[in-house]
This record gives C-alpha cells, structure tokens and sequence, in this order.
C-alpha cells in the first residue's frame, strides 16, 4: 500500500484509506449478499418506502405533487450495511414531495418500485470536488431520518409528531452512472426539500378541519384566537372577514404571480384552483336558478367543463426534467393519457386527434408531431395496453390492444345482412353511424374486411358502396344452383321484395 | 329470373358488386370464374364468335341495376379466357377478342363427324359450303365464323385428313377430304 507522505487531515489522504476501507465493506457486504439473498430481499423491500406505479410504469403522483428532474442509472446504497438494501441503476424521479426510485425494465432480481418522502430528510450534503470524484461516477449524498423498525420515517403514516419517531439517521447515497446533469439535479433536490411542499398540503388539510370546527360552534379552545394564531371565524362577521381575506390574499398571488415569471410557475397551481372555483360558482350559479336557466350560461358552463376536463396533466414530461430519457417518460406517459380518448372513441382513434388532445391537455409544453411519433413507436418496447397501427392507406391510428378486429367485423356483418344494406349496400358514412366512430375509420374498417373477403366493393356513379361478399357461395360449375338457407338466397329475397329481380330485358 | 333474349342470367347478374373488378385476390379471381363461365355460356348459345371491346356488348350492362363493365374489367376478363385458352385476341391493341366457346381441336372434331356423317369421305366442297351449306343446317357448324373454320381445316390438314387448295376463281378455298 503507498503511503502517502500528506498531513493526515488532508482531504486527500483522507479520501483515498476511507476509499480503501470501502472497498473492504464492500466486499464483505457482497459476500454477506451473496450469503443470505432471501435475507436481502426482505431487507430490501422494507427499508424504503413503496411507490405506486401505473399500469405503463409512471409513477403515481400524489395530490399536487410535481416532478422536477430525472436521472438515470442510479444506484441508492444506504451507508448502514446491516439493512441490505442496494437498489441498482434505476431511473431516480425527483418531485416536490418524495424522491422517486423506480427500477429498470432489464432489472434482473425483481425489485418494485420505491420512494423517500423528503420530509424523512435532515440534511443534503453538499458535493465536495475532490479527486477521487474525477475518476469514478457523482454521488449525491443525503441523511434520511429511520424509524425504530428499520424502515425510512415515514411522515404520511405516522401519527403526526414530526420530531418523535425518527431516532436515528442513515446517510444516504445516490450514485448516479448516467449521463443526467447531477450538478442540475442537486440544485433541484435543495429546492425542493427547501420548499417543503409537502407541509403546506398538511396545513391545508389541517386548516380547514379547524375551520369546519368553529363552524359548529363546538371549538377546541377558546376565544376569537385559535391554537395555532390565526383569527377565529365567528357568525356573520367572520364570514365577511373571511370573503373579504380570500379576495385580498387571491388579488395579491394575482400580482405576485404577472410579476415574475419563476414565482408565476409556482403560482401556476394556483391559478388552476382559482378557475376550479370559477367553474364551482358557475355550476351552483345555473342550478340555484330554477325557472330562469340561460341557455347562453349553460352552454358556456359546459364548455368550461370540457375545458377543465382537457386539462388533466399537471405535470408534464419536458425535455428538461428528463433529458435523455425524454422520448421514453413521454411515451409512458402518453399511454397513460390516451386511454380515456380511446375509450371514448371507441377503441381506435386516429393519432392527429390524439395529438391535438394530448397538446391541448399538456397546455404549455408542447410536443412536436415528431415526438409524437416516437413516443408512439416506442411502445412496442414497453408493455403498454396500446398500439400504434397503420393501415395501407397511410393513415395511423391509435388503437386499444384488447379492442379486436373480430368484434368489429361481426358488427359490420351484422350491419351489411339487413335486408336494407343488401339492397343498396353501405357507405363508409352509414357505417360510421351505426359503429359510432369517425368516418375515416370506418372506411379503414370497411376496407380491412373487404381484404378480409367479408365485403365486395360497388364502384358507380352513386359512390364508393360495400356490400357481403356472395362470391364464395357461388359454383362457377353450376352457376344457376341457390343453396336453400345460404347467404345468396337471402340476398335474392331481400332483392326481389323490390321487384328488381323480376323484371325482364330483352335486348335483340 | 333475368332474360337476355332467350339467354337465362344467374341470380348474381343483378349483384353491384358483379360489375366492379375486386381489388382483393380472392374474390377477384372468383369473380373471374363466373365471368368466363358466364361469357362462353351466352356466346354458345347465341353463337357469337367475336367481341368487339369497343362495341356494345350487351351482357357487360346491366340495365336493372344500372351497372357497367369498365374497359379494364372487360379486358380482365377477356385476357383471363385467353389465358385459358377459349379465346384470343385478333389484333394487337386488344379491340377484338375471337371467342372459342368450343376449342379449334374441338372444332375439327366435328368437322370429321360431319364429313363421316353425310359420306364426304372422298368428295370436295368449298370452305363456304361447309359453313352454310344445306348439309350444315342444323349442326353446329351452321354460320360458323370463317376463321375459326380455316383453322381447323388447318389443322386437321396438318394431320393429313384433308387438303386444301385454292379453288378456281378467286373467291373461294377447297377442301379435298380423305378421312
């Protein structure tokens, strides 16, 4: 081993024997893992907190959680080797309430995805340069409260206290083997565990459970002041006082919010409320009215509605939360969006409309028509319930993987056999009438069954028609023979009721 | 059910789709089938021995429903008789389609029955006799088209049955037959 020759307190020297020594943790830590896996799995899933995943892999937020930036390849390793738990590269989600860790697809021991509260945080270590960071790969290293069990502190589950349960702390690091811009990411992390959005929610919840308490008059203390300072709302009076200070504090986040642009994101939320309670005091506005109901007003109201419900994403994957992984994260979360859209539409919709929908929903950051198509054509990487599909026509729709052929095409046999269609066939129109879908899908529809030999096309004058298929039915060595209960003789009948088969021609 | 003259037409004459060429495969090469079957049919028994692509053709149309055979369907159809064999087109552009509801060699057949049946073994007639002569009342060779008849005579010239040689005035072929 060289020696080196530095004063001991050199950060240097003193990297380098603490570097050795974790060589030597780690390898007996590998040992021990190699020792008791069922041991380790166990200590794994109970240290951190689960997270909640969708079906295509995002992570399920909490009410006014936002995420702020991603990383890739992280590996978490607890510097308390007794707990075992070594989650590796996986895709590290900072938000404003939790720091999100979720494994990757090609994870080969199964690990589910979990989270840290940033409440359970005490204290984030700033990186230190030395020489030993230039070689191998930033760490960001933080202390997370524990709990006498073992687990992370847990503040949403405990009883309240927020100083009680959390004994003793573990220090936390997050290696990050990535190309994510860790330096970015840090300044992030400050932000947000400064901002601590998870105790303004608390105070909220909290704020109006007091309030709902002086309401009915059997309050907690006493007196105009309740426990935590603020004026008690008492009688008619404090219904005043209380409009009056909910106009004031909404006038003045207005102006805070056109001032600066940086505090208008944050006001961003707030704005979405305020139009939540617009919309509130529209609808009790048209209902209090019993006889008087504007047409004008409820045409309105639903628009809004319409709008608010377009609306729904809060926040959205931008190329600069993600980085690299941007086309994947968009692609998941795409998937998630389009499901209500499809539903709607009956299981197929075509991707402009799509596009349209998810732009509008996203409201400031857009996505091009080129990240839309490969976020779509990603998918078939991941395990999503949607496709991306294109007919021979060119066009490309969007389409449930459970949502079938076969059940469409039994609805169009069903539709082509009355006698009305067999007289005069369909349109793509009349189709998309009866399937409830788009036009243009339903000609794509129409087309697929005829390659299917469902349905014969009818080009005249008249249009573009479909009509069933008789052809197979039909003997070319005994052309005059109609089976008894086959398609064709149902055809004939359906004709003739018209008397067009009965007429005659004659022609020399 | 439908008459085109004294001509029978199928239930699925009055099908639209009948008269549209089908892009798909399958149902396009059905749709063939019937077509040829449905051709040779009306040409047998109305005798008709040449289609004129330009012309009108009565079986393409269908006035009931208002439906007509396009150029390239009619093409289609008549290109797939050829290919079997029960046509062929007389010129290169594709205007005039020969029509061999009955095939050469089956043709010469019946030349040879004839020749059998009226003891023509060893006499000479004109090409013209063999087509409206008062023997052919009655047979199939009555009114058949000139060409298809020089054809089979061909033919069967070739297989040594007969011998033909340029009458004396300039009209007419004869034929020597030794059967």
């Amino acid at each position: 081993m060289v020696k080196y020759s530095r004063e001991p307190d050199n950060p240097t020297k003193w990297s380098y024997l603490s570097m050795l020594q974790n060589l030597e943790q780690k390898k007996s830590f590998l040992i021990s893992r190699k020792k008791y896996p069922k041991l380790i799995a166990a200590g794994m899933s109970n240290f951190f907190s689960k997270a909640e995943v969708t079906s295509s892999g995002r992570p399920v937020l909490l009410h006014n959680e936002v995420e702020c930036h991603l990383l890739s390849a992280v590996d978490l390793e607890p510097e308390d080797h007794r707990h075992f738990s070594l989650l590796k590269s996986g895709l590290l989600i900072l938000t404003t309430h939790r720091l999100i860790w979720l494994p990757s697809s090609s994870a080969s021991t199964p690990t589910s995805a979990s989270a840290i509260p940033l409440a359970a945080i005490s204290h984030i270590f700033s990186s230190k340069k030395s020489l030993k960071s230039v070689f191998h790969s930033p760490r960001i290293r933080f202390q997370v409260l524990v709990s006498s069990d073992g687990r992370v502190f847990d503040p949403s589950s405990g009883s309240g206290s927020s100083s009680g349960s959390g004994s003793r702390s573990v220090v936390v690091t997050a290696v990050i083997r990535g190309k994510g811009d860790c330096d970015g990411f840090l300044v992030k992390f400050w932000d947000s565990w400064r901002a601590r959005a998870w105790e303004t929610t608390k105070t909220s919840s909290s704020g109006s459970g007091s309030a709902s308490g002086s309401g009915a008059a059997t309050g907690i203390g006493g007196g105009l002041y309740s426990s935590d300072g603020s004026v008690r709302m008492v009688g008619v009076a404090g219904i005043l006082r209380k409009e009056q200070e909910m106009w004031e504090s909404t006038d003045k986040s207005l102006q805070d919010a056109f001032q600066d642009l940086n505090a208008l994101m944050s006001k961003a939320k707030e704005m979405v409320m305020l139009a939540e309670k617009m919309r509130q005091k529209l609808l009790s506005g048209t209902s209090s009215q019993t006889s008087g109901t504007n047409d004008e007003d409820m045409g309105s109201k639903e628009e809004m509605q319409d709008w608010l419900l377009s609306v729904g994403i809060i926040s959205p994957v931008t190329k600069e939360s993600a980085g690299a992984l941007y086309h994947q994260q968009l692609s998941r979360q795409l998937a998630d969006f389009v499901r209500i859209p499809l539903e709607s539409a009956g299981g197929m919709i075509n991707l402009i409309d799509a596009y349209c929908l998810f732009n509008r929903a996203r409201g400031t950051e857009l996505i091009s028509p080129d990240d839309m198509l490969q976020a779509c054509s990603l998918w078939e990487k991941f395990d999503v319930p949607v496709m991306l599909r294109k007919f021979d026509s060119g066009v490309m729709v969007i389409q449930n993987k459970s949502h079938s052929d076969e059940e469409v095409f039994a609805r169009i046999k069903s539709l082509v056999t009355k006698p009305e269609a067999l007289r005069t066939g369909i349109s793509p129109t009349d189709a998309a009438m009866t399937l409830g879908i788009a036009p243009a899908m339903a000609k794509e529809h129409l087309l697929t069954a005829e390659s299917k030999g469902l349905l014969c096309r009818d080009i005249s004058p008249d249009g573009f028609r479909f009509y069933i298929n008789l052809f197979p039915e039909i003997d070319p060595c005994n052309m005059y023979f109609v089976k008894d209960y086959g398609i064709c003789s149902t055809w004939i009948k359906a004709v003739s009721t018209t008397g067009i088969g009965e007429r005659s021609s004659t022609f020399r | 059910m439908q008459k085109l003259g004294d001509f029978k037409l199928p239930h699925f004459f009055n099908y639209p789709p009948y008269f549209t060429l089908q892009p798909v495969r399958e149902t396009r090469e059905k749709q063939i089938q019937l077509w040829k079957e449905l051709i040779l049919d009306y040409c047998r028994t109305q005798k008709i021995f040449v289609i004129r692509l330009e012309e009108e053709f009565p079986l393409f149309s269908n006035s009931v429903i208002e439906r007509t055979l396009s150029h390239e369907a009619r093409e289609a159809f008549l290109s797939a008789l050829v290919a079997e064999g029960r046509a062929e087109w007389l010129d290169k552009g594709r205007r005039n389609c020969l029509i061999l509801w009955h095939r050469i060699q089956e043709w010469a057949d019946i030349i040879v029955n004839f020749v059998k049946d009226n003891g023509f073994e060893d006499s000479v007639m004109t090409v013209e006799e063999i087509r409206s002569g008062i023997e052919s009342r009655g047979t199939e060779l009555q009114g058949i088209d000139r060409t298809i008849l020089v054809r089979a005579l061909k033919l069967l010239e070739h297989k040594g049955k007969l011998a033909i040689f340029k009458g004396t005035s300039t009209d007419d072929e004869g034929v020597k037959f030794s059967v």
